[in-house]
């Protein structure tokens, strides 16, 4: 079989309907490694990475949809940072700038690492996957798609072609913790999304448990004292509930990157950080 | 398009690769196929940066790139800086600042340079770390390597404005 470079989505899912068993490649930052320790031997391979319509993005209205070939480096676009800034902040922290070049939002998501840097982003903005094969598209919600450690819900012969998600009016923080600013994997991270006009602030985490989640409580909790009139900034009784809240929401595990308990407290510190930075007045 | 016999194209000359395995990466192809060995080789999973090339101008790992996928992409590796036995100037600037220890990083570092420096030739030096991030040097501090790109740098403006007078 060899390797197959796709030139279009329909070609892509023909090739993946005659053989289910192909081997998907977009960026190759995680698969290669794998490869390269002979962990993942490439009979057949599919390369996803020169299909012209998985690098398009689009604005309709308030929703925004980003093919699921952008890279990290592509999501510096200053077009999209002003639409989705902490998706354009999460995607500068991943790897290094060869890494960025190559690594997809597509990619991020299949690969489905708890670890997966623009994850918490897009489960704090509810993004939804619109998946495809050569016979049903359909959508599904970012949570439901990535199922475990590693594990997401594509069926055999889907691939991801896009990604969807509103567009709110409101500053966005995207934090992360790791040993240093380069070519780090994430020990926690943590998203929080302000929206306006529906009164919210919506809090993704990373590493933090095998699935991706909102922290429901503490968002309800915030959304009653957050002033939604003069966004102006908040007492440290409120802050630290609002850390306290996030933190506890949590389920980490011990690793070789960090313990629980780390990453209990740094999720807390990285949940008052965010909440301080959206507040008008408050500088970092 | 599959990939028994596939023709990579690697600093403007075409290069067949007979009997390759579809897991192959390109570093390793390049290096143990095609002997252009400047590329280095060290974590082979992103880490270190030795490997950097450019594809289709933009720098990559190419320990992270499957070999038959970059068939009919333009590949620049370290052998396609410089012109014939003439070293690049950032190599030269490397030599002028004692930026090379035990010179394993080195290779990956020039393509990452050169490359900054034709996207943006006057990069300060936040701009410059930023930059070589994904490139491990574990010798130099890199105190001498972010010498080397002033000099490179303040060289090519130099050059230009001295271009642009006559």
């Amino acid at each position: 079989m060899g390797v197959i470079i796709a030139k279009s989505v329909n070609e892509a899912c023909a090739v993946l309907a005659e053989n289910p068993a192909t081997t998907v490649l977009a960026g190759g930052t995680d698969l290669m490694v794998q490869a390269n320790r002979g962990a993942h031997s490439l009979e057949s391979v599919l390369d996803l990475s020169r299909i012209p319509e998985l690098k398009n993005w689009s604005l309709e209205g308030s929703e925004m949809v980003l093919g699921a070939g952008i890279s990290y480096t592509d999501l510096a676009d200053p077009q999209i940072a002003a639409l989705v800034p902490a998706l354009t902040q999460a995607a500068r922290t991943v790897g290094s700038p060869q890494i960025r070049n190559a690594g997809t939002l597509g990619g991020n998501l299949a690969t489905a690492s708890p670890a997966g840097d623009t994850i918490p982003v897009l489960v704090a903005m509810d993004a939804v996957l619109q998946l495809k094969s050569s016979t049903e598209n359909r959508e599904i919600a970012i949570t439901e798609f990535i199922t475990g450690v590693k594990t997401n819900a594509l069926k055999p012969g889907e691939i991801i072609q896009s990604i969807k998600m509103p567009v709110f009016q409101g500053p966005q923080e995207f934090l992360k913790v790791g040993t240093r600013n380069a070519m780090v994997i994430s020990v926690v991270s943590l998203a929080l999304v302000t929206d306006f006009l529906g009164r919210k602030l919506r809090v993704g985490v990373g590493s933090v448990s095998p699935v991706p989640f909102r922290a429901t409580a503490a968002e309800e909790f915030i959304a009653q004292e957050f002033d939604w009139e003069t966004n102006s900034a908040l007492s440290e009784k409120v802050i630290n509930k609002f850390s306290e809240l996030v933190a506890d929401s949590t389920k980490p595990i011990d690793d070789h990157r960090g313990t629980a308990d780390y990453r209990k407290h740094a999720v807390g510190v990285l949940a008052k950080r965010a909440l301080e930075r959206v507040c008008a007045g408050e500088k970092s | 398009m599959t990939s028994e016999i596939y023709t990579l194209t690697v600093n403007g000359n075409d290069h067949h690769v007979i009997d390759g395995h579809p897991s192959e990466s390109l570093l390793w192809v390049l290096r143990e196929r095609l002997e252009l060995s400047g590329s280095k080789n060290a974590c082979e999973e992103g880490e270190c940066g030795s490997c950097t090339v450019l594809l289709d101008g933009e720098i990559v790992c190419s320990c992270l790139v499957l070999a038959a996928s970059a068939v009919g992409r333009e590949i620049t590796t370290i052998e396609g800086l410089g012109s014939g036995k003439e070293i690049s100037d950032v190599q030269k600037a490397f030599v002028e600042a004692g930026a090379v220890q035990c010179g394993f990083c080195t290779p990956g570092l020039l393509v990452t340079i050169d490359q900054l420096l034709n996207t943006n030739p006057d990069p300060d030096e936040l701009v410059v770390r930023e930059a070589i991030s994904g490139n491990l040097c574990r010798c130099t501090g890199y105190g001498r390597i972010l010498e080397a790109v002033r000099i490179a740098s303040n060289n090519r403006i130099a050059q230009n404005e001295e271009e642009k007078s006559k």
